[in-house]
This record gives C-alpha cells, sequence and structure tokens, in this order.
C-alpha cells in the first residue's frame, strides 16, 4: 500500500470531531431557543395579569377586563369531548388495521387516506364539522359539534402513533399467548394493549395538544365570540382560549397586552400540564416495561 | 402404546414453496419423538402444523390430516382447543413481560380460572414438574425476564404446563442454552414422559439421542426414516439417515 503524503491544509481528525460536535451542539440548541424565547416572552408579559380572579370569573366590559374562566371550561371540555371520542375510535381502528385486516388494496387505501387526513389544513376540518355536524346533522353551533370535528382532526394522529406501538410488540409474545391457546382478541387484549400503552399515551399527548391549541376547527362549530358564561349542556356554545386569545389580539379594541398575554400564558401552560399528566404516566408504566 | 397423533400425507407449503411433502406418522402416547434434521429440512414447518401456527402465516396452506385422539384438528376441532392441548415451547424463552407468578398463571387465568387459591396451586404444581420452584419460590412476584436464560425456558415450560396440555412441542429449545441449563431441561422433559406427549425438534442429534424414545429423521420436506433411537442412531436403515448422522453433509 502507498503511503499518502499527508496533505498541506490537513485537518486532524480530533479537530473535525470537535467541529462536528459543535455544529451539532448549535443545531440542537437552536432548536431548544424559540420554545424558549416564547416562554420567556409570555411569563414576562403575561404573568402579572395571571390571579386568581383572572382565572376563576367572567370576562367582563367587553372582555377588556375580568378573567377568562369560560374560555378555560370551554377549552377543557373540548379536549375531554375530543378524547373520548378520537381514543377509542382510533385505538380500535388501530387494533383492526394492525391485527386483523388482511393486506389488500382496501386496507392499503385506508391507510393512504389517514396519512392524508393528516395532511388535511385545519380550516377544512372546520369548515367540514361545520357543514356535517352544525348543519346537517342539526347539531348547532356546540361542544358536540366542536368536540367531533377537533376528534376527526386528531384521529390520524392517535391512530398512527397506536398502529405504530401495537407493531412494536415482538411477534413472539403474541405466538406465546397465543400457543397456550388463548384466543386472537384476549391475546391482544391481555399481551399487546398492556405493551402498547406508553405508545398510545404518546400519540394521545400529541393530539391533546392539537386539540387545545387549534382555532379554525373550532371557529364555525363551537367556539363564542363573547359568553360571559359556562355552557349548559353539551348541546350549547362555550368559549375557547386559542379563540379568545384571537379575539382579544384583533377583534377588540383597546385591550390591554397584559390580558393578551396572560392568556396565551394560560393556554401554554394548560397543554403543557394536560402533557405533563400524560407524560407522568407513560413513564410509570415505561418504568414496569421490562423488555 | 396408544397413538396420539396420527399424520396422514401432511403436505405444507409457503406461497408455492414446499416445506413438507407427504409426510406419514404416529406419535404414540407418552413417548418423546425427537425430529433431527438440517436447516430447511421442515421440521419446524412440520411442528407448527401441530398446533396450527402454521394458520398464523397467511400464505401457507396445509393438505392431509393430522388426527389428535382420532379428531382432525384442522376440520373438526376449534383452533384455541388445538393449542390448549398441544402447546408449543419455543427456541428462544419467551417470557412474558410479567411476574414469574403471572407468567404461570396467565394461561388459566385466560381459560377462565379466576379463584386466587386455585391459581396458586396450579403456579407451584407447574412450576415444580418444569424443576423450577426451588429456584424462584422466594421470588414468584419478581420479574420473569430477570431471570437466567435457563430458567426462563423452565419457565415457559412451567407456563405450558399450568394449561394442562397432552401434547408439547419443542423447537429447539436449548439452542441459546448452556450445556447445564441444557441438562435441566432435558431432565424436566424426561420428568414429564409420565404424563405428557412430547415432540422435540432440535438441530442437535446427541439431544435427540439423550431425551427420545423414538427419532425422526427429516431431509428436504420428506420424512426420511423413523425409528427406535437406538436403532436409528447405531444403525439406520436409509443411507441418508447415516451420511447427516455421520455429519456427511448438511
Amino acid at each position: 500500500m502507498k503511503i499518502r503524503a499527508k496533505p498541506h491544509f490537513s485537518v486532524s481528525t480530533q479537530t473535525q470531531q470537535k467541529i462536528a460536535f459543535t455544529l451539532l451542539g448549535i443545531a440542537s440548541s437552536l432548536v431548544v431557543v424559540p420554545v424558549i424565547v416564547i416562554f420567556a416572552i409570555l411569563i414576562q408579559k403575561g404573568w402579572p395579569a395571571i390571579n386568581w380572579q383572572f382565572l376563576t370569573t367572567m370576562p367582563r366590559m367587553g372582555m377588556r377586563a375580568g378573567g377568562i374562566f369560560p374560555a378555560i371550561m370551554g377549552t377543557l371540555y373540548l379536549v375531554g369531548g375530543t378524547i373520548v371520542v378520537a381514543l377509542p375510535l382510533g385505538v380500535l381502528a388501530a387494533i383492526y388495521l394492525v391485527e386483523y385486516a388482511r393486506r389488500n388494496f382496501l386496507t392499503r387505501m385506508i391507510e393512504v387516506a389517514i396519512v392524508n387526513l393528516a395532511g388535511v389544513p385545519s380550516v377544512v376540518y372546520g369548515l367540514f364539522g361545520m357543514g356535517l355536524f352544525v348543519i346537517y346533522l342539526k347539531m348547532g353551533v356546540s361542544i358536540v359539534a366542536g368536540a367531533l370535528t377537533l376528534a376527526i382532526m386528531i384521529l390520524p394522529v392517535i391512530i398512527t402513533s397506536t398502529k405504530e406501538a401495537l407493531q412494536s410488540v415482538p411477534r413472539s409474545f403474541r405466538e406465546a399467548s397465543l400457543a397456550l391457546g388463548v384466543s386472537k382478541w384476549q391475546t391482544i387484549r391481555y399481551v399487546v394493549l398492556p405493551n402498547a400503552l406508553p405508545g398510545i399515551l404518546t400519540g394521545t399527548i400529541l393530539g391533546i395538544s392539537r386539540a387545545a391549541g387549534e382555532t379554525a376547527p373550532i371557529l364555525f362549530t363551537v367556539a363564542a365570540f363573547y359568553l360571559p358564561r359556562l355552557p349548559k349542556s353539551i348541546f350549547d356554545q362555550c368559549m375557547a382560549l386559542p379563540y379568545h386569545l384571537y379575539v382579544l389580539s384583533t377583534q377588540v379594541p383597546n385591550v390591554k397586552p397584559a390580558l393578551q398575554y396572560g392568556t396565551a400564558l394560560v393556554l401554554v401552560g394548560m397543554v403543557f400540564l394536560l402533557n405533563l399528566v400524560a407524560i407522568l404516566v407513560r413513564s410509570h408504566i415505561r418504568s414496569r416495561k421490562q423488555w | 402404546m396408544v397413538d396420539k397423533i396420527v399424520i396422514e400425507n401432511l403436505c405444507i407449503d409457503y406461497g408455492g414453496v414446499h416445506a413438507l411433502k407427504n409426510v406419514n406418522l404416529c406419535v404414540k402416547e407418552h413417548e418423546i419423538l425427537g425430529v433431527i434434521g438440517p436447516a430447511n429440512s421442515g421440521k419446524t414447518s412440520f411442528l407448527r402444523a401441530l398446533n396450527r401456527l402454521n394458520d398464523l402465516d397467511i400464505s401457507s396452506r396445509l393438505s392431509g390430516s393430522i388426527r389428535l385422539n382420532g379428531k382432525e384438528i384442522n376440520r373438526e376441532m376449534d383452533v384455541e382447543e388445538v393449542r390448549k392441548k398441544v402447546t408449543m415451547v419455543f427456541a428462544l424463552p419467551i417470557p412474558l413481560p410479567m411476574s414469574i407468578f403471572d407468567n404461570v398463571a396467565y394461561g388459566p387465568r385466560r381459560h377462565g380460572i379466576r379463584d386466587r387459591k386455585q391459581l396458586a396451586e396450579i403456579v407451584e404444581k407447574s412450576l415444580k414438574e418444569a424443576f423450577l420452584w426451588d429456584e424462584v419460590k422466594d421470588r414468584l412476584a419478581s420479574s420473569g425476564m430477570k431471570l437466567s436464560g435457563g430458567q426462563q425456558q423452565r419457565l415457559c415450560i412451567a407456563r405450558t404446563l399450568a394449561v394442562e396440555p397432552e401434547v408439547i412441542l419443542y423447537d429447539e429449545p436449548c439452542s441459546g442454552l448452556d450445556p447445564i441449563s441444557t441438562a435441566k431441561v432435558e431432565d424436566a422433559m424426561r420428568e414429564l414422559k409420565s404424563r405428557y406427549t412430547q415432540i422435540l425438534v432440535t438441530n442437535n442429534v446427541k439431544q435427540a439421542a439423550r431425551v427420545g424414545d423414538r427419532v425422526a429423521f427429516f431431509l428436504m420436506g420428506e420424512l426420511v426414516e423413523i425409528g427406535e433411537a437406538h436403532q436409528l442412531f447405531t444403525s439406520p436403515k436409509d443411507q441418508r439417515t447415516n451420511d447427516y448422522l455421520t455429519g456427511r453433509f448438511g
């Protein structure tokens, strides 16, 4: 073998490594910067507005004063309703697709449809929900209509993550169970699902965040511009944080900026809290996972 | 001895590729039948046909008949019924991700036994039968996955015993185990002979000789020869068996 002469402008492998690490480090810190900046600004400008009264009272004076209680409750109702609909539906659909459906043209079309659903802009979901639930099914502008619309929007997220979670359960576990004469459904119920739970929860976390934060899908289906009371039933309208924030920022003149930032901070904080709960549950389950 | 399983003209193919051709054989009650043969000889397909695990592979096609106690397993029995009576221990130990107790109690629970006391009795009896009780009796609540490889495999045997099968299939059960663990698993198999019919697929010819009452030799999807273990190993009737045993091909 010929020994190559060292090029004049050589960079030692250690220097190369240092450069690479530095670049990678910069890239990943850049990703974190916007998050930190957003939080910093929100906390700095919104924190003064947050007090017990702000969180627990109705808005007053055309939303220029008072609290955001109905918007907080509205968002909680919507997220709750959305998960109640989307989680069972999505998980059941994913189980069918992974465990029962044979690979054929139909199931492939379903999978393509799910992937494409994830790419539909949220305003289209809003219009679809208005057309189907509000007008055609005569639900009116209501929590049901809004929650159903949001549920359709997050279904692809839940189905996709559940499918991946189910597929990640080793085939050998299924065979070990089936080989004992345990039926397929029981195998899914007692071996596959428990071990897929962390992945399913990850999908749920993503779904919750999206459902809580989207404005367009609730715009025509549920969100009330100004409704200083709590909804009376699930067929009532309600206020919701993202829409309220939009209204405060663009539709109402002379709002104190602290109110806007405060509302944004509450919304972000709520999503963060909901996620935190799901993450804690997930890590608790993962700590028991042994393979 | 009574014929436990009677197999006639069994053919299996996977999407047109033949895995087994015209296999005829009987498995006698309470014997250990060793099944040997090189890779791709069809011995695993043969085993997985006996408890219908082949059903999971949608490309697989089966013809011929397999009778368990006189009943055709593909046509006259439910798949769950077949697999409950003919259970399987796999090549790699597969403890489920749960405690030792729950692993053994898994089968009985799914088959409807809820009574705690009864479950505890089944677990103890099964673990004793699998020669594992003394090693784990103080830590039944700890994870089955924390056991050593040999212990895991005996746990899997205990798990199959807990559903009170009639036939136990072993698919190279010691391929991942050290010699001492292997010896313990073999001891368990010999001990189980009085109550169970056992079929052992193994790549280890010596293991078949050690524990098998009779041995079947498969080659390229055909059953070449079956006979008493000492006869097959000392004076095989077929030249191909002799070649395999003496290591002349493979």
